[in-house]
């Protein structure tokens, strides 16, 4: 057998999903199951002066129709957040209530404000169509920089100027003084387009009631089934968690935006309730479009000061982050200490001031989607660094160089928080800039020009900080969860394994990962390793996925409940020998009396633990089944550098990427093909964000981009094939070294994407364009230079 | 309500559907086949892609009646005798799918492509594949399984 951790192990979940045996939620149908079907808001701001459910009731199939009246009617709460931000002046963010089903107003278009539910879905639908809703309409603040204006539509009357929380981190006295001493300061304006997840699988959920035990089912499409039990039983539904069980079956992809706790799955787990029937809905893509956490939607200033060397002396940035039209689970996290905490990025800027406003639009709730906030901090500083490097003729791999922190330089403690434990930039910023040849750019560049076409490349670097989160660190900042993980290595007595853990795999392949790090451990086939996840119902209480964290955080709990079975095996090994615990070597699935060749195999020790006839019963308990939890000491900091080659055709704007270079550090690497399969997805949604995603809004609030038809997904021609590569430091402080690398893709890309497009236009003079760099927006930009020029 | 009869993964499936139903609720409702998917509800996916007489389509975008007396195959009737279709062993190989919810349309409309490309490029595969979205592998792995694929299929004589 090779050594399990290392290896390109095939994956264990692959046989089921390759022959359409995945069980998705939608795939599951409960005996006497109904069908919901939710009436939304077609405005994005409007008062609810009366909803007349009275046809709907009387259509054919219906069961019941029901609406925030209802739900107040059984003292039913509103949808929590799980993250309090306190503005710089120290008063708590403001958190207006988030109703389950809009109640006298609804604050963005799609807003449920009706639930339907009868025998099938398209009786729901039918009748939901005779839901009378008399809305009044009210003026919307849509873009953040409309919405923060003096005389602006107020999101909520009670919030003045839409601000949730007016932010700041850093010595803003010793940032203004680095910029007196500034040889040259550049400064630069950019959006950060507001993006839609799209997990392939759309939400669905099923709640059931059992009234034999009073106990609650919710099969649900989310990425950690015990926080929504924990949220919608202690803050929604007051469901005691012994009486209510969330089960997360196969689950089609999440990238954060099936994190939070929504509406939809408190209403239905509670109309299960009413009605003594369980409740299925599944969203429909277009609802999907409306009522999905969106990610993103930045506008920022931001300043860069450096000595004339070069040297960064100073960085001032100020962002105004759009949170929509509510406060979704971790929303008010993501664009301050997910984001400005990660702007000292891969260098020794001693001196950051960061400001960010949280405001409030009549939008789409905004919350983590892949990176969250790490993209929007990496992007700022790249693209400020690229222009530094122009401005002082600088080259730009040069110019990083200089203030890359140096490979003996950790830990490092940055000006933002984060102390970043191990790195080496020198060496994936030369292994990116080597795989994609940047010694002979200027020539294909050139051989480009003699086409007619303009090619310009990229580069990127990133740091992220993953493995969320030490719980102290994190509940210090206003979270209101503590964020360990746990594991239970239930051994059984014939010697396969069932692993318990609180993460999720919806993608990541956690079944085959997490039974390498098992196999590795207790020498045994990874065939024989089971990983359960997903179901309160089996697992402890975890905290589940997302954030880079399964394996630094969730991975290091099996490590050392793995522990636990070896030195509780190694009790039993020694009444067995009849030797001292001491002289007891576990190695490759064997415990050994040190220089003799008396071993027992470890599926002899865990039988006798289950059959205890000769056994230290005194001393010992039988069985083997070990339960550890974990909390992280640090972050963990993957890094790197990627590096973007593209070409554009200036007759028509399109732009081409001709080649991608990937070189990540995400430590200790377990399985090489599902980390390469990481990086290509995130790589995928980065250069979707740079080229061509926007989720657009028009003024009154109507959303333009509400389908597959308008919102513009990556498909394979869109893509080329990547390079990538890793170099990995290990992580210092979790007993495995890993860093996590779900989110580096899309992380790094969309810096390295518009900084080649910048790069290629920049012989015209032009020095900036914000993101998706579609056709449109580079035919614009080349046509205005052109014009210029010709005048 | 009308009649169809229609053969399923090679087995003859009669039931009465009302006009609306599309077949891939009649798969996945009528049959319990969930394999395939739905993912969307403009026709832009391709998680429902199922062969209809030979042919790759999306099954979201046709109405059982339309199919009345035509040949299915869905993912569920792809692996023979419990071995993997050779594209199916080729997306496995390959790590052409992560959370798998797009994968059944992928590897039925590679089926497809397979037998209509023999010496296929990379450009080729990925042209095929306006129709299929993924948003999990950023399709590197899934176009080395494709051509994996079409190249077993090619040897096999499938």
């Amino acid at each position: 057998m090779t050594a399990p951790i290392g290896a390109p192990v095939r994956r264990t979940e692959d046989r089921r999903f390759l022959t359409g045996r995945g069980t998705y939620t939608d795939d599951i149908n409960r005996p006497g199951q109904l069908h919901a079907v939710f009436v939304r808001s077609p405005h994005a701001h409007a008062e609810l002066r009366g909803i007349d459910t009275a046809a709907a009731k009387r259509a054919p199939g219906v069961v019941a129709v029901y609406t925030a009246a209802d739900l107040a009617a059984t003292g039913i709460g509103t949808l929590p957040c799980g993250w309090g931000v306190k503005s710089k002046d120290g008063t708590p963010m403001a958190e207006p209530p988030h109703p389950v089903l809009a109640q006298g107003q609804v604050r963005h278009i799609g807003d449920p404000v009706a639930v339907v539910i009868a025998d099938t879905r398209d009786h729901a639908a039918e009748a939901a169509e005779s839901v009378a809703v008399d809305y009044r309409v009210l003026p919307s603040a849509v873009s953040v920089e409309a919405a923060v204006k003096s005389g602006a539509p107020r999101v909520y009357d009670e919030v003045a100027g839409n601000l949730c929380y007016d932010w700041a981190i850093g010595d803003k006295a010793a940032t203004d003084a680095a910029f007196v001493k500034a040889s040259h300061v550049t400064k630069i304006d950019l959006v950060n387009n507001r993006l839609v997840p799209n997990a392939m699988e759309p939400r669905a959920y099923i709640g059931e009631f059992e009234r034999a035990t009073g106990e609650y089912t919710l099969y649900t499409t989310c990425q950690n089934p015990h926080a929504i039990r924990l949220l919608m039983g202690a803050f929604v539904l007051h469901v005691p968690e012994h009486k209510l069980r969330v089960v997360a079956p196969d689950v089609g992809g999440g990238f954060g935006s099936k994190i939070y706790h929504y509406a939809e799955e408190a209403t239905v787990t509670w109309a299960a309730g009413q009605l003594g029937r369980p409740v299925k809905w599944v969203a429909e893509r277009s609802e999907s479009f409306l009522s999905d956490a969106q990610g993103r939607d930045h506008v920022t200033h931001a300043e860069l000061a450096l000595d004339k060397d070069g040297k960064f002396l100073g960085l001032r940035v100020s962002t105004l982050a759009n949170l929509g039209g509510y406060l979704s689970t971790f929303a008010a996290a993501v664009p301050t200490y997910l984001y400005a905490t990660l702007l000292a990025g891969t260098y020794t800027t001693p001196a950051i001031y960061a400001e960010v406003k949280g405001v409030f639009t009549n939008t789409v709730p905004v919350d983590a989607y892949r990176g969250a906030g790490r993209p929007e901090a990496s992007y700022v500083l790249e693209r400020l660094v690229d222009q530094a490097a122009r401005e002082l003729k600088i080259d730009r791999t040069e110019l990083r160089r200089r203030n890359f922190i140096p490979p003996e330089g950790y830990p490092y403690q940055t000006p933002v928080a984060l102390a970043y434990d191990s790195g080496d930039y020198f060496t994936t910023l030369d292994m990116a800039l080597k795989t994609i040849d940047y010694a002979g750019f200027e020539q294909r560049r050139a051989a480009a020009q003699r086409q007619g076409k303009l090619r310009g490349l990229g580069v990127a670097t990133y740091i992220e900080a993953c493995g969320v989160a030490p719980s102290a660190v994190a509940g210090a900042l206003g979270a209101r969860a503590g964020l360990y993980e746990v594991a239970a290595v239930r051994v059984n007595p014939t010697g396969s394994v069932t692993v318990l853990t609180g993460c999720h795999s919806h993608g990541q392949g956690h079944e085959t990962t997490f039974a390498q790090v098992v196999a590795d451990r207790l020498g045994m086939p990874v065939e024989n390793i089971e990983v359960v996840h997903g179901d309160t119902g089996k697992t402890p209480f975890g905290m589940g996925t997302y954030g880079s964290r399964s394996l630094p955080v969730g991975g290091s709990a099996l490590v050392k409940a793995l522990d636990k079975v070896v030195n509780k095996g190694r009790k039993i090994a020694a009444h067995l020998l009849e030797a001292a615990e001491a002289d007891i070597e576990f190695k490759d699935g064997k415990y050994t009396v040190s220089g003799t060749d008396r071993a027992k195999a470890f599926g002899e020790i865990a039988f006798a633990a289950y059959v205890p006839h000769n056994y230290p019963l005194e001393e010992l308990e039988p069985g083997l089944d070990e339960t550890a939890y974990y909390d992280p000491k640090n972050f963990t900091f993957p890094s790197g550098t990627h590096v973007c080659e593209v070409e554009i055709d200036a007759d028509t704007g399109d732009v081409r990427i001709v080649n991608f270079a990937a070189a990540d550090d995400f430590g200790r690497i377990i399985n090489p093909m599902i980390v390469e399969g990481q990086v290509h997805g995130g790589l995928a949604q980065g250069i979707g964000q740079a080229l061509l995603e926007e989720c657009r809004y028009d003024q009154s609030g109507q959303l333009l981009t509400g389908s597959f038809m308008d919102y513009c997904m990556p498909r394979a021609d869109n893509l080329p094939s990547f390079e990538v590569a890793t170099h990995g430091t290990l992580c210092t402080h979790n007993p495995l070294g890993v860093k996590g690398c779900g989110e580096a893709g899309a992380i790094g890309a969309p810096g390295a994407v518009i900084n080649a497009v910048i790069d290629a236009l920049a012989p015209l003079g032009v020095s900036h364009i914000d993101m998706p760099a579609t056709p449109e927006k580079v035919w614009r930009a080349i046509a205005s230079r052109r014009g210029q020029k010709a005048a | 309500m009308p009649s169809v009869t229609i053969t399923v993964n090679g087995k003859k499936q009669t039931a009465n559907v009302e006009n609306r139903t599309l077949l891939v609720q009649f798969l996945r409702e009528n049959l319990g086949l969930t394999g395939t998917h739905v993912g969307c509800d403009t026709s832009q996916c391709g998680a429902c892609v199922v062969m209809i007489d030979g042919y790759s389509a999306k099954s979201c975008t046709m109405l059982a009646v339309q199919v009345d007396g035509a040949d299915v195959t869905t993912i569920e009737g792809l692996a023979k005798d419990g071995q993997l279709h050779p594209m199916q062993e080729a997306f496995r190989e390959h790590h052409g799918l992560q959370c798998g919810f797009c994968t059944p349309g992928m590897v039925m409309s590679a089926v497809d492509f397979a037998q209509k490309h023999k010496n296929p490029s990379e450009q080729d595969i990925r042209h095929w594949l306006e129709g299929n979205l993924c948003r999990c592998t950023g399709y590197h792995n899934i176009v080395k399984a494709i051509k994996a694929g079409t190249e077993a299929m090619a040897r096999g004589g499938k």
